[in-house]
């Protein structure tokens, strides 16, 4: 095959063309705008810098970023205690229903997270449906302060993000060669130890990239924060959102996007290593 | 059925009911008679209707339709070719570009949106319609080229080797082989990425402007004032849209 062919050129060339100028391009300028200063007139002023990095360091910022990780990593937890369960017994299920059942947690997957979170709004208000079933059950005897709350914020994520969980973990899960479970059950483990030495180092890159997918979106997450958390409860999507829009210091929300994108790094090893480890039969 | 299967399948259905039960909630109360209270008062198609009556809406909606079919297109186009690419052919540089799809498709939405709206901004294109297109085409691309790969690595090369054979260029065993037989996912990407177009909030709100509202957006910053019963119709159409382009989509790429 000659490099000549003019498909193979097209095809190729589009794809390098948009990657580079619209992946690779935009976020090498997000890491230089980082160092930047911050400019009066202009978004940033030509001369290197750290302040911005500096100032993640600011009690004020850092409780932010701390509030927000915190946050999504309970979701996550969340999601997780919920979704592991939930995958596993999805590939327990008869042939014939899995592929409706799988669908069935696909189709939330796709749809609009914005509307899915404003449909929890409509469930927490005041005089919303849970208080109402609550108030009707006995439960309760005034309604319950629901929404703009931190839990409501992680309800929310949870909720829209669950799906995320899921896919990655059924498939992992799917994967798992059932005769090594009978081969440990055969050797005299026990149910707790079959799980933890056999199960969970096999289905480790689904649980990883599960927790990905469920941790990083939910830090940015500022419309489900500005939804169902009122003014009180601030995620790093919120912060670098404000340095773009109310703050106009674009140097200061580079560098906590950087911050971001190193955090995303850092997961995607842990990934491939753990994914690596898993397909060679190798338990940690 | 034993106790332990019914524990699984109430387990299972809990979980359903955690996934579905405020989308059917917001969907009925779209019909329901009655402005504020939640009390069920009678079917009724009011709020659709007030949604019709809305002419800057309808141009909103129409705006969102219009990006999202674009962009859908022009992804399909450059995604299905690069996927049949990077299925065929060795090259230099292919471990990177794989990763770099790969970190595209993973990044965080907000760290996209500001990426393309650094971009946008050194370049100093005005933001609105075209810069639009250009994110929400560069964030359908990856999700086009992953339903194409996983189609083609199902199917007999010793197709394309026959159509070579009988003298085929490479153009001609693509539009003519290779593309009949990846209909169904290039379909399915086309449906996929119109509805990530469609309810994309996080990269639009930081590269359109006040010149060219879409619905998400606007979903947004109704949202933000108070629920109202227009805003769950809205929804609902939303929803429709969507629910049915994924339905599509998904029988499409589970035929053989």
């Amino acid at each position: 095959m000659t490099i000549k062919e003019p498909f193979k050129l097209i095809a190729m060339g589009g794809l390098w063309f948009w990657l580079i100028a619209f992946a690779l391009l935009p976020n090498l300028l997000v890491i230089i705008a980082s160092v930047l200063e911050r400019g009066a007139d202009e978004f940033v002023v030509f001369a290197f810098t750290l302040d911005s990095y500096r100032r993640l360091l600011d009690p004020l910022y850092l409780g932010v970023l701390l509030d927000s990780l915190q946050l999504s990593a309970i979701t996550t937890a969340f999601c997780l205690l919920l979704g592991y369960p939930f995958a596993y017994l999805l590939t327990r299920m008869p042939e014939r229903w899995r592929p409706l059942l799988l669908l069935l947690v696909i189709v939330p997957f796709w749809t609009s997270s914005l509307v899915r979170t404003y449909a929890i709004t409509i469930l927490l208000k005041t005089n919303g449906l849970l208080n109402q079933a609550l108030l009707g059950l006995g439960v309760i005897v005034e309604p319950l302060e629901l929404l703009y709350t931190p839990l409501a914020v992680i309800a929310g994520m949870a909720y829209t993000l669950l799906p995320f969980m899921i896919l990655p973990l059924y498939g992992s899960l799917e994967k798992l060669d059932r005769r090594l479970i009978e081969a440990a059950r055969d050797l005299g483990a026990g149910r707790l130890t079959t799980f933890r030495r056999i199960i969970l180092p096999l289905t480790l890159p689904g649980i990883i990239a599960g927790g990905m997918l469920t941790f990083l979106p939910g830090l940015g997450m500022f419309y489900v924060a500005d939804l169902l958390g009122g003014a009180k409860t601030m995620l790093v999507g919120n912060l670098i959102r404000d340095q773009f829009l109310s703050a106009r210091d674009w140097p200061f929300g580079a560098a906590i996007s950087v911050m971001l994108t190193l955090l995303m790094g850092l997961l995607l090893w842990a990934y491939y290593r753990s994914s690596r480890r898993a397909s060679r039969g190798i338990l940690p | 059925m034993n106790l332990k299967r019914l524990a699984e399948w109430m387990y299972l259905l809990l979980i359903y009911g955690f996934l579905y039960l405020p989308i059917l909630v917001l969907i009925v109360y779209s019909f329901n008679d009655s402005k504020y209270s939640l009390e069920w008062r009678g079917l009724t198609w009011q709020w659709y209707q007030n949604l019709l009556d809305d002419p800057d809406l309808l141009q909103t909606a129409l705006n969102s339709a219009l990006i999202a079919t674009l962009s859908a297109t022009v992804a399909t186009a450059i995604g299905a070719m690069a996927a049949v690419a990077i299925h065929r052919y060795a090259f230099f540089g292919k471990p990177l570009l794989n990763a770099l799809l790969f970190v595209l498709m993973m990044t965080p939405d907000i760290v996209m949106g500001i990426a393309l709206l650094i971009l946008f901004a050194s370049l100093s294109l005005p933001l609105g319609f075209w810069t639009l297109l250009l994110a929400h085409i560069t964030f359908n691309i990856p999700f086009v080229v992953v339903t194409v790969l996983s189609r083609i690595s199902g199917f007999d090369p010793h197709l394309i080797e026959a159509a070579r054979d009988l003298g085929a260029t490479e153009f001609q065993t693509f539009r003519q082989v290779i593309l009949p037989l990846l209909a169904p996912a290039v379909v399915a990407g086309w449906l996929l990425s119109f509805t990530l177009s469609m309810d994309d909030v996080m990269v639009s709100f930081f590269v359109t402007g006040p010149s060219f509202e879409i619905l998400p957006l606007k979903i947004y910053s109704m949202v933000r004032l108070g629920v109202t019963p227009e805003i769950n119709a809205l929804c609902t159409i939303m929803l429709g849209v969507t629910l049915s382009m994924i339905l599509i989509a998904q029988s499409l790429l589970r035929k053989k």
